[in-house]
């Protein structure tokens, strides 16, 4: 079994704001695969690099060195018209539901664009859209209205279901529960988990929070500064980190019990007292 | 979750608007309706002119030369020519409507095209257009109308259609600045991800986005047109065969003192015209932002409200006990916000909250998006806008009743007694001065700068910034995030308050500053022996800060309590499902994912 996307040594510099002027490296020889069927969680803090290499692997950010492996087939440095026949297969979910969907179109019109863009007719486009709706549990009525009627755990099914418009075999999450609450938050991973398992869809799901990591990931990826510094199955890489940086990330996120995050926090103020 | 939740609970606030098509929305307005009339009509008499004169526009008779208005035959009477000046009138308007036509038409086409194109497709094409453009304007267009005369013939067509090109960089600018905002939209990422086209994304979501201002740009640029065409003829550029307002006035000029009347009729038609189309226009762009924009009734109500109520909070009852324990740092009793609605009813929002913040005591406010939690802390900072009307049978702080004071000596307990930290600490500092001057401005009441300043610098020390003096002279975008809330820390417990309210202090910030700065506030709490009052959605941080919580639903408590009984037996059926849904530590996902060989296979690697 071949992995479903292969990077390897990948790097990406944004171009600078003068002439010939350099930028610092944003990814640094990112090397990771996803297997089918399977979650990768990409974990790391805000300019770690890990939504870069989620716009990489879309096609929306331009890799300066190594390369991006789809099915088999290289697409590090795709043409936008090259790219467009990718869309079946590869999807993405912002993280932000209140600016994914274009507010002057109705939620038909947005889960009906993909599909009509591969050339299917409009009455078969039709069809699809309330059977995209109700896999992601939302009501067939919501087809004729506008994105600003819906809440925001509403708007990111709607997202969903758009990702999911293509039936593709991978899907980049960019943080798509972190702007949700906490309820919402644990409904739609069960949703993307239960997608998971009826089509076999790979997710890159790129967060910074732990415990939605936990939820949903085989694996884990850790990203710091444009590198992974770990990788390895959720298990393992969430109890017994082996870089320095997971362990402290582990240790700062917040536990929802008060006397375990006392002992939590006593833990870390030591190790950085032993570090000083 | 700040000032943003309290737009959207204003807006939601307002009741659900019919939300009728723009072309009815400006058919509504009288400005609108009239403009669109006059121009019909001005148009309608130039395109059956035939019908309405007697007299073609260029038959001259020697009889009615210099005619007064009222000649049997010649309404508004005759030029010095001899010909009819009604009939005369009734042509220019044609050749105004043309020249605004092509004018607008091709200036329209040509900055829109190359706008969508500059804005959208990169760099490269930007500057490249950018220059052009910009050559486009330093251009004489005069000269060229001139220099292409033998060509054109001096045919008002020709020459509009060059004044066009010329008018363009406008609506290129505008349309490239609204491209290059909408671009970076995630919805126009998700259409590229989704296999769109270039032109379908231009033309489905960034045209339709924009399209507003570029009609409303239409319709000044067509007056503009129409300004240079009569201008151009008044002066005698171009053909003087076609009758024109231009031309029209450029022969009455010449009997200004004996005929004066002649001025009048093209200048008072070709006024009406421009005038009902830039009028339209306003119109439209007024129709276009009524959809977000409360309707003159509303605003009314809302006018009104607040004129009813001078004092910031109000107090429910006359005389309510004061059943404000000395003990007590924070007492609320029954707070209420409310937005009015249109039709008069009071939309609440928070509903009878109350709580207790003892002195040195953390109390964590937690509730999902539209608990209200957001909305009971600015209540009690004074900070919401004019239209909430807020009521308490008791709102103190230190003993000191917040009821009924106004405005100006509640900012003073803002800047004493109350401090706030925001959620978002880069959009609470102004980007146009350095830190330094905006954290002294706040002290600058009780003591000298050089004081302030001292002060200053050894509470940035003390929050944990590493090079005070160099943080004192940046300004906001040179430090990051964490840095941020840091200064914003420091800049809050500054007067040593007796309370602190927190807003989401750590939401917009990565764990690992966000565990930092939770050690800070509570190491500050505990020095300082401050109250807080924490708004949060995150049981991680409550667990971390709080001694006590209050949960919040739909504007209600439904519960108050210790930190660890909330956790740990938590009574209201609400906080039991909140507290469950919390993504627990100790799953982690088990089910494997359908190719697990190929993971095993990685590992040995």
């Amino acid at each position: 079994m071949t992995a479903l996307l292969t990077i390897d040594d990948l790097r990406l510099r944004y171009p600078g704001r003068g002439f010939r002027s350099a930028s610092p490296e944003v990814l640094r020889g990112i090397s990771l695969e996803i297997a089918p069927g399977e979650t990768l969680g990409l974990v790391g803090e805000s300019g770690s690099g890990k939504t870069t290499l989620g716009r990489a692997v879309l096609g929306l950010a331009n890799p300066t060195g190594g390369s991006i492996t789809f099915q088999g087939e290289d697409i590090t440095r795709l043409s936008q018209k090259q790219r467009r026949p990718l869309a079946k297969r590869l999807q993405v979910i912002f993280q932000d539901p209140y600016t994914s969907l274009n507010p002057v179109l109705q939620i038909s019109e947005i889960l009906s664009e993909p599909i009509v863009a591969q050339g299917v007719s409009a009455a078969d486009s039709r069809k699809t859209v309330s059977r995209l709706l109700d896999q992601v549990g939302l009501p067939s009525n919501a087809a004729q209205r506008y994105p600003r009627e819906f809440s925001g755990g509403q708007r990111q099914r709607v997202a969903i279901a758009r990702a999911l418009a293509l039936e593709p075999r991978l899907i980049v999450c960019d943080e798509p529960v972190s702007a949700l609450d906490l309820s919402t938050q644990a409904r739609v991973l069960d949703l993307l988990v239960d997608i998971q398992r009826n089509t076999g869809v790979s997710y890159l799901f790129i967060t910074h929070d732990l415990s939605v990591v936990r939820h949903i990931s085989h694996r884990v990826a850790v990203m710091y500064k444009g590198e992974l510094v770990e990788t390895g199955p959720v298990a393992e890489v969430t109890t017994t980190p082996q870089h320095e940086y997971t362990r402290s990330l582990l240790l700062s996120a917040p536990t929802a019990d008060p006397d375990l995050q006392r002992e939590r926090r006593a833990l870390r103020r030591r190790l950085r007292e032993a570090a000083a | 979750m700040t000032t943003t939740e309290i737009d959207n609970i204003a807006a939601v606030s307002a009741p659900e608007k019919k939300r009728s098509g723009v072309i009815r929305r400006l058919l509504k307005k009288p400005l609108g309706l009239i403009s669109l009339i006059v121009l019909i009509v001005i148009v309608l008499l130039g395109v059956f002119a035939q019908f309405f004169s007697a007299h073609d526009a260029t038959f001259t008779s020697l009889q009615v030369v210099n005619a007064p208005p009222g000649t049997p035959g010649y309404i508004l009477g005759a030029d010095q020519n001899g010909r009819d000046i009604w009939a005369r009138i009734l042509v220019s308007i044609n050749v105004s409507v043309i020249s605004g036509l092509i004018g607008a038409g091709v200036a329209t086409l040509v900055g829109t095209l190359f706008g969508l194109l500059a804005g959208y497709v990169g760099k490269k094409t930007d500057a490249i257009t950018s220059w052009t453009f910009n050559l486009l304007m330093t251009f004489p267009a005069l000269v060229l109308v001139l220099v292409l005369s033998p060509v054109t013939g001096g045919a008002y067509q020709a020459t509009m259609f060059i004044f066009g090109l010329f008018l363009a960089p406008s609506t290129y600018r505008l349309v490239r600045n609204l491209v290059v905002g909408v671009k970076n939209e995630l919805y126009v990422d998700a259409a590229r991800v989704s296999g769109l086209s270039n032109r379908r994304i231009l033309s489905r979501h960034v045209l339709y986005v924009v399209r507003g201002p570029i009609i409303i740009s239409v319709s000044f640029l067509a007056t503009a047109a129409i300004g240079i065409q009569s201008g151009l003829a008044f002066l005698g550029v171009g053909s003087t065969l076609t009758p024109s307002f231009g031309s029209m006035t450029s022969d009455a000029f010449i009997n200004v003192y004996s005929y004066p009347l002649q001025l009048v009729w093209p200048s008072v038609v070709q006024a009406l015209l421009t005038s009902a189309l830039i009028l339209l226009g306003n119109a439209y762009r007024d129709a276009l932002t009524d959809a977000e924009r409360p309707t003159r009734a509303e605003r009314r109500a809302a006018a009104s409200a607040a004129a009813t109520r001078t004092r910031m909070v109000r107090a429910r009852t006359a005389g309510a006990p004061d059943v404000s324990s000395a003990r007590s740092l924070l007492t609320v009793r029954n707070l209420s916000v409310g937005y009015a609605q249109t039709d008069g009813v009071l939309k609440s929002v928070v509903d009878g909250v109350s709580l207790d913040v003892a002195p040195g005591e953390i109390v964590g406010l937690v509730g999902e998006s539209g608990s209200g939690k957001t909305q009971t802390a600015f209540s009690i900072l004074g900070l919401l806008p004019p239209e909430a009307q807020v009521e308490a049978d008791v709102l103190t702080i230190a003993g000191d009743s917040l009821v009924a004071k106004d405005s100006r000596e509640l900012r003073k307990m803002r800047g004493s007694v109350i401090a706030y930290i925001p959620q978002e600490p880069m959009s609470n500092l102004d980007p146009s001065f350095t830190i330094g001057s905006q954290l002294v401005e706040g002290l600058m009441a009780g003591m000298s700068r050089k004081e302030a300043k001292a002060t200053i610098l050894q509470l940035l020390a003390r929050v944990g910034i590493a090079d005070p003096e160099r943080t004192f002279a940046s300004y906001p975008h040179q430090i990051s995030g964490g840095m941020a809330q840091r200064v914003l820390i420091a800049g809050a417990v500054a007067s040593r308050p007796k309370l602190l309210i927190a807003d989401e202090p750590t939401t917009a910030l990565d764990v690992t500053i966000q565990a930092e700065i939770l050690d800070l506030l509570r190491d500050l709490q505990g020095e300082l022996g401050m109250g807080v009052l924490l708004v949060t959605h995150n049981f991680g941080v409550v667990a971390d800060l709080c001694d006590r919580v209050v949960v919040m639903r739909n504007g209600q408590v439904v519960e108050t309590g210790k930190v660890r009984a909330i956790f740990h037996e938590p009574a209201h059926e609400y906080t039991q499902q909140l507290i469950a849904s919390i993504l627990d530590e100790n799953t982690v996902r088990t089910d494997p994912a359908p190719h697990s060989d190929m993971r095993e296979l990685e590992e040995t690697k």
